[in-house]
């Protein structure tokens, strides 16, 4: 076994509502819904329109940039409606349900004869290619390009993420078939990252070079991983796929369907029963939590519905839906209320990493926390915070200037193409003068893309 | 306070862009803010925030400044009363203090009237919210001040340390020098007499009325600095090491106790407001530059105990308070580390060396300013280095 990797820096929030560990099974929703804007820096371009039938893995629409990257319909059915905003961009897929799903079916090689365009031709046609994600930029990885290695994080550390060892427990056979599939893509090696000191199917997993990590959050993150066992330099690339989309890419090379059933915790502190369920990806928000399962409110007082976690996820309306890559839902109570003199108060209930309040005498708290911004924009003035919160060899601040002034080379520099948005996340989180942090990373981002493409 | 947030969501609409007082809208927000935390909610980027904001941070600061500028307040009378000889008055602690309040609090009011409404008016123009900087700069203006400062050259020194080191620059978070020392340099430099020598460091001094005969008002600072030119032992007029570390000596307003300044130091190392990095490699520094020169030993000034340096002058204050400004100070774990111990020697340095300028803090610390971002320059270099390293390693 490899040795453990200890990170220090990173944070926990303790926040009330962890998911118990039952899995409800789910009956098939009314509708699904597909969001394009799940998918970072892609043009969709439809192929189907009102009242087309549908299967289970038949194309819904492509990226406009590269058309070979299509995205399918998680279920069979009828498309409902093509919901537009602004610009007639495209808001969502609506895909109404049939009672009795069929699937597309594809014709699956045995792996061993299987050539990496075979494999990459059936992850494309299908729609789980959009699985896989390149590091640098995040994005959806280049079909024509080979990473230098495969990176899987087998645990997410963000506040009350899933157990993906609990989560994904009947699902060896799909995980390791996910593993043998994806290393026909690369020459290199899988990178599997384990939390240090749990056992669970993850561990039996072969084929792979296991990793342990040991620390607070972002110690789950990929991106924190790549860069502890094989960082991205200038020129490379390396993918990652969620360890919860191996299963179902492998599960899709044992039965020649596409099934996205993922198991996702629905957490948060105004979560009646927080718990696990079973659901097809891209469900409504509404079929994983009734409005009956939400804790009542104060007078005035409503809740936030989150696809993901409280660091990264997405704000979605109660009529929303649940994002294609989620593997969580969290309910947090807004926060919009004044609060009279809040900033001189000693705010026992709240959380803070600075000393100037109280948690830190509470270190085992779980907290209600709401979305109050808890007070204005102002240019950086504290430093040396944001260190503490990223466990890589990066200076956050620098790294955030430049982006801000439109270096590329600095940007270059100062290590853009190791982060993406969720590993500076609790530097958000804890910057006093309440930056849009992961707003600037991916315009930081989106500008390396435009100037070096 | 329902009744307050409805009289302020009442009148609020005046405020607005078009409303009757729209040109004052930063001036309302500023008071609505520190009246109610807004309801704003996150809407970019992560949901929940820690409840730290610049206010917090600031008004940390300001209850660390409190324990100098209460002994600053009792010293001023202190000074005052054993200087006219009155040995009663100075025996009484209320009395002290009451005196050195009413000396004190003026140059506070001046130099917060004048500070925030530059503010107010620069957030205004630039319709952005005001900022809580000039909470901080506020109180250590005065505090960096003889006591027989005129008070019309706090305006003054307020007016150019806010407009020509901060808002020029764009504002509080951009300004390369630390606007509370820069505000002293001004008065340093254009009005030289009235921040050196011997008499303006006691309330009343300067006019000489009533002054026991003989007295001298110089600060050990000075005395030491005196000996330098004359050549002979430093005579440091009846005080003590331990006089210096409690603060019963001439000098401005909240630099004099040590002990008082440690205090708020505790405090801003508490709650993380502060750099310890930077605190403890200033007094590194000077404890080692005041080594140095017992090393070398060529005059009186020179061999006096290192850790004197720490306890004279404005070194501790400088130090604790100055130097540990997040803005203006190196940004690098590693760069604090050196910029600390510069600032500690380079002030040593400029005492010892340059007897025409007794206290070398602040231009020390002005100095250093003025360099952080280079030092951070090499940091940020040597990270870069490593990287592209990695990458030829990787080839």
């Amino acid at each position: 076994m490899s040795k453990i990797i200890k990170l220090k820096r990173g944070l926990d929030i303790n926040l009330l509502g962890e998911a118990e560990k039952k899995i409800t099974r789910l009956p098939l929703a009314e509708s699904y819904g597909v969001v394009p804007s799940d998918f970072e820096g892609v043009t969709p371009k439809l192929l189907v329109k009102v009242d087309d039938v549908v299967k289970a893995g038949s194309p819904l629409f492509f990226d406009k940039n590269r058309p070979e990257v299509i995205f399918t319909s998680p279920v069979s059915g009828k498309v409902t409606a093509v919901n537009r905003g602004e610009k007639r961009k495209i808001l969502d897929i609506v895909v109404a349900a049939d009672a009795e799903q069929v699937y597309e079916n594809f014709q699956i090689k045995p792996l061993e004869s299987a050539s990496k365009e075979d494999v990459t031709g059936i992850l494309l046609a299908s729609g789980l290619w959009p699985f896989i994600i390149q590091r640098p930029y995040g994005i959806i990885a280049d079909s024509a390009g080979t990473p230098k290695s495969i990176f899987i994080s087998g645990f997410d550390s963000a506040p009350l993420a899933p157990d993906m060892n609990f989560a994904l427990e009947g699902e060896y056979d799909n995980l390791q078939k996910g593993i043998d599939v994806l290393k026909k893509l690369t020459d290199g090696k899988i990178h599997l990252s384990l939390k240090a000191g749990t056992n669970g199917v993850l561990n039996k997993l072969t084929g792979v070079e296991q990793h342990l990590f040991e620390g607070p959050h972002p110690a789950g993150n990929v991106g924190v991983q790549i860069h502890h066992i094989d960082p991205v330099n200038k020129g490379e690339a390396v993918w990652t796929v969620d360890i919860q989309n191996v299963a179902i890419i492998g599960h899709l090379f044992n039965t020649g369907k596409v099934d996205m059933t993922k198991i996702y915790a629905v957490t948060g502190s105004e979560v009646e029963n927080p718990q696990y369920v079973a659901a097809i990806s891209c469900a409504p928000i509404s079929s994983l939590i009734s409005k009956t399962a939400i804790k009542s409110q104060p007078e005035g007082g409503s809740v936030r519905y989150i696809s993901g976690n409280v660091l990264t996820g997405k704000k979605v309306e109660e009529d929303g839906y649940v994002g294609f890559y989620g593997n969580q839902i969290t309910v947090i109570p807004e926060g919009d209320k004044y609060e009279f003199l809040g900033w001189a108060m000693p705010r026992m209930k709240e959380f803070s990493v600075s000393r100037s309040y109280f948690s830190w005498l509470m270190p085992h708290k779980k907290y209600v926390l709401d979305t109050n911004l808890h007070g204005g924009h102002r240019p950086f003035v504290v430093t040396g915070l944001f260190e503490k919160y990223v466990p890589m060899d990066i200076y956050p601040m620098y790294l955030l200037k430049a982006i801000l002034a439109g270096d590329i080379d600095k940007m270059e520099n100062l290590g853009i193409y190791e982060i993406v948005e969720e590993d500076l996340a609790l530097c958000e989180f804890v910057d006093p003068s309440k930056t849009d942090i992961q707003q600037i990373v991916r315009e930081g981002i989106n500008l390396m893309i435009k100037e070096l493409n | 306070m329902k009744g307050l947030r409805n009289y302020i969501d009442k009148i609020k609409p005046n405020f607005e862009k078009g409303g009757k007082f729209g040109a004052l809208h930063s001036t309302f927000e500023a008071f609505e803010t520190f009246l109610f935390v807004p309801n704003t909610v996150t809407k970019k980027g992560a949901h929940i925030r820690d409840c730290n904001d610049m206010k917090r941070v600031m008004i940390i600061v300001v209850l660390a400044l409190i324990p100098a500028l209460l002994f600053g307040m009792y010293n001023v009378g202190l000074q005052h009363f054993r200087a006219v000889g009155d040995t009663v008055a100075a025996g009484a602690i209320m009395q002290c203090f009451w005196f050195g309040f009413l000396k004190v609090l003026p140059i506070i009011v001046v130099s917060y009237v004048v500070g925030l409404a530059i503010e107010f008016a620069f957030a205004q123009s630039r319709g952005h919210e005001v900022n809580e900087g000039f909470l901080v700069s506020g109180m250590l203006i005065p505090l960096v001040m003889p006591v027989d400062v005129p008070l019309w050259m706090v305006a003054v020194a307020t007016a150019f340390a806010v407009i020509i080191g901060k808002e020029v620059f764009g504002g509080t978070g951009m300004n390369v020098f630390n606007p509370a020392l820069l505000a002293r340099a001004f008065i340093f430099f254009a009005y030289t007499p009235y921040i050196s020598g011997e008499k303006v460091w006691i309330a009343g001094l300067s006019k000489g009325v009533g002054i026991v005969d003989g007295f001298s008002g110089a600060t050990p600072l000075t005395n030491a600095s005196e000996s330098v030119i004359t050549g002979e032992a430093i005579n440091w007029g009846g005080t003590s090491p331990i006089d210096w570390f409690l603060g019963f000596i001439p000098g401005s307003i909240g630099e004099t106790s040590t002990l008082a300044i440690l205090i708020g130091a505790a405090i801003l190392l508490y709650t993380g407001v502060a750099s310890w990095r930077i605190m403890v490699s200033v007094f590194a520094g000077g404890y080692l530059m005041g080594l140095l020169f017992n090393l070398i030993g060529a005059n009186a000034y020179m061999e006096i105990p290192a850790y004197y340096h720490l306890l004279l002058g404005g070194f501790a204050f400088g130090a604790v308070f100055m130097a540990t400004d997040p803005v203006t100070s190196a940004q690098t774990n590693k760069g604090k580390v050196i910029y600390g111990l510069m600032i500690g020697a380079i002030a040593v340095l400029i005492r010892v060396v340059n007897p025409g300028y007794p206290e070398g803090m602040m231009l020390s610390i002005l100095f250093m300013n003025a360099l952080a971002p280079l030092i951070d320059h090499y940091v940020v270099q040597a990270n870069i280095r490593r990287r592209n390293k990695r990458l030829s390693v990787a080839k």
